[in-house]
């Protein structure tokens, strides 16, 4: 079990090391920066100062090595076009984006598991097939379209909910929530909607799909030949057998909904790292691209890590020991 | 004394698009308290779908079209469906064929018991608990209170039956159907397996329908047997009687294809020719075009059940002149 962890941990801190690489490599080999950030009227002596400073002239291991040094401890420099530390501007930028995910991740879980449970069990009733149907709408639209429809819909026409930003938000020692105001509340229904459409159909069709095929299995039929409730065999027997690959996509598509993030918060001005990273591509802020690409590796790798933990701990096969503890 | 379980011209049906199958077929048979009446037939012979039929688990589009199911002297084959269930577990418990796949695999043994009888007896969950413990000893399990929170992968396959058997038995039934309950197991383990449920089964006088293909396990278990052909009922009668003395030819071929049956050494073999499939059975006698002994009116009426002693379904029994001298 720990010999398991520990090589999780290991494939992990491997997969980080190449992604670190790929995010220093930008340096090296993408524009130059010191063209963004020094005007037309530039001295020979100004560029040499400013490429001494950012360190630009050491050996690429060198300034590959001082990179990683330097992330580890949550230094990403500085950003080219703002001129102050990377990682205090995420710091600013990231409880948006996390507040954001969150909301989604909960609603497309609850919705997904509650809808995919209903329709499985529901099979030929008219609301699931409805349902069903809706939710191909739901996998097939481009989420920048769901985005805007949304904003047509409830905003322009409508006009209940704002478009764009984050509504008041409150500082709490640094973290900016918007989950005390009620605009902070109103502006997170649309986007979180938006972002998390697309996980929720996928998760329901796939506890679905789960589920039927469960319910088709011999200790479901024992189950009802006990004359259990079919409330115990849906939800004790049959949704708990479901959760393994449930569990799976659910953890990638999380990983994935702080991704695509970078599309809704696009479309609503979301005030993210998301929105953080498409402004630092057109400016070609180097250290900010770099810092948000390491970031979002170590949340995938981090939430693949509590996936295969969570395994475990559903099924008492992988547990490796046969006796509930106590 | 009433019987516990009577079928009274028992009809299954299965409408398709080529036409309404019928797997099982006017079958009447009663068992009464402690007696246990092997069901034998070859595959397909409609033997699992009676007993699905008896608990009401028959998956669609198979349903009861005809004829009467009785426990202890009521009708159940009408009941609602929630009135079924909570006969199920209750006054009919069910032994399924394979253990490795009837028990829910993320459940301890002991929570699947407990939950058995917590659904069917006025009992508190610490008493639910310590009956399971209870049910594990009675069944065999050694060290029963150190394995009733061990999940069901941590135990054998005889094992798992074992726990299966206590699961069917806990809440004290009137009936038990075991379906096959020893052809997915070690052939060692298999005589345990029927002694055990026989003696179990007569401490309490519990009736027991007994399914399987194996004369072995019906010459050492049985009371009586019954003979499925076709769906229909082609014989039945007490076991010594039956097989030693069958009066259906589809019997006499059995047994004259199993040599040694009667010191309970063979499985069933098969007689030249294939049984009907359901659509494309042949008119009046199912056994008719195999039958070495068809004369007129064979492939006009199907036999009722009748003389000589009201144990074959056949218009030209054996008579007790032709009986094989054992
Ligand atoms: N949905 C269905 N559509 C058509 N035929 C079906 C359907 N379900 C079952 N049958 C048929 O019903 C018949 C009875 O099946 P049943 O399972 O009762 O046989 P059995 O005697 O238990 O056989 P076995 O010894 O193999 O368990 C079989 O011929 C089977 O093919
Ligand atoms: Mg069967």
């Amino acid at each position: 079990m720990l010999a398991y962890i520990l090589r999780r941990i290991f494939q992990s801190a491997i997969v980080l090391l190449v992604v670190g690489l790929v995010a220093f490599s930008l340096f090296r080999f993408v524009g130059d920066p010191i063209d963004n950030m020094l005007g037309q009227e530039r001295t020979q002596a100004d560029v040499e100062r400013l490429r001494e400073t950012l360190g630009l002239n050491e050996p690429f291991v060198v300034q590959y090595a001082k990179f990683l040094g330097q992330a580890v401890q949550g230094n990403f420099g500085m950003s080219y076009r703002q001129g102050r530390p990377v990682a205090e501007i995420l710091m600013e930028r990231a409880p948006a984006t996390l507040e954001l995910a969150a909301v989604s991740g909960v609603l497309a879980l609850s919705f997904g598991i509650g809808l995919g449970v209903f329709t499985a069990i529901r099979r030929d009733g008219f609301a699931a097939n409805a349902i069903m149907t809706l939710s191909l709408i739901g996998v097939s639209l481009p989420t920048f379209l769901i985005g805007i429809l949304l904003i047509y819909l409830f905003s322009v026409e409508l006009g209940w909910l704002p478009s764009f930003g984050r509504g008041e938000v409150v500082d709490l020692g640094g973290w900016t929530t918007g989950f005390l105001t009620p605009s902070g509340l109103q502006a997170l229904i649309l986007p979180s909607i938006t972002l998390g459409l697309y996980q929720m159909t996928l998760i329901m069709r796939l506890v679905r799909s789960e589920m039927l095929e469960v319910l088709r299995t011999d200790y479901i039929r024992f189950a009802r030949a006990r004359g259990l409730r079919d409330r115990a065999v849906h939800f004790r027997h049959a949704l708990k057998n479901t959760m393994v690959p449930v569990i799976t996509v659910t953890g990638l598509q999380l990983g994935s909904i702080i991704a695509f993030a970078i599309i809704t918060e696009t479309v609503f001005q979301w005030p993210g790292v998301g929105l953080l990273f498409i402004n630092a591509i057109q400016f070609v802020d180097i250290p900010v691209m770099a810092a948000y690409l390491m970031l979002i590796s170590v949340m995938f790798v981090g939430i693949n890590l509590i996936v295969d933990l969570l395994y475990v701990m559903v099924d008492p096969r992988l547990r490796g020991d046969s006796a509930r503890g106590h | 004394m009433a019987p516990v379980l009577s079928l009274r011209n028992l009809t299954v049906e299965i409408p398709t698009r080529h036409g309404v199958l019928r797997p099982v077929d006017s079958v009447s048979y009663d068992i009464v308290a402690g007696e246990i009446l092997g069901v034998v037939g070859e595959s397909g012979a409609g033997k699992s779908m009676a007993g699905n039929a008896v608990i009401g688990l028959l998956n669609r589009p198979a349903r009861i079209t005809g004829g009467e199911v009785w426990l202890n002297g009521a009708r159940i084959d009408n009941l609602p469906p929630e009135g079924l269930r909570k006969l199920r577990g209750k006054r009919i418990g069910m032994v399924f064929q394979d253990p490795l796949t009837s028990l829910n695999p993320l459940l301890t043994v002991g929570d699947q018991i407990a939950e058995t009888i917590l659904e069917h007896l006025p009992v508190s969950r610490a008493e639910a608990r310590e009956r399971a413990i209870a049910a594990l000893e009675e069944v065999g399990i050694p060290a029963a209170r150190d394995r009733v929170d061990s999940y069901p992968h941590a135990f054998s396959g005889g094992m798992r039956q074992r726990v299966v058997i206590a699961l069917a038995l806990c809440a004290e039934p009137d009936l038990v159907i075991a379906d096959e309950p020893t052809t997915a197991l070690d052939v060692s383990v298999q005589a345990q397996i029927i002694v055990l449920l026989k003696r179990l089964c007569r401490e309490r006088g519990t009736a027991v329908m007994l399914v399987t293909h194996d004369m072995g396990v019906i010459a050492e278990a049985a009371d009586r047997v019954a003979v499925m052909y076709a769906g229909r009922l082609a014989e039945i009668g007490p076991v010594a009687d039956v097989i030693q003395h069958p009066r259906h030819p589809y019997t006499a071929g059995l047994m004259g294809s199993t040599p040694g049956a009667s010191q309970g050494q063979a499985r069933l073999t098969q007689i030249p020719g294939a049984m009907p499939r359901l659509d494309a059975m042949p008119p009046g006698c199912a056994f008719h075009p195999r039958c070495p002994r068809r004369g007129p009116g064979c492939d006009i009426d199907p036999p009722p059940v009748r003389a000589p002693d009201a144990r074959a379904a056949c218009h030209y029994p054996l008579t007790v002149a032709e009986d094989v001298t054992a």
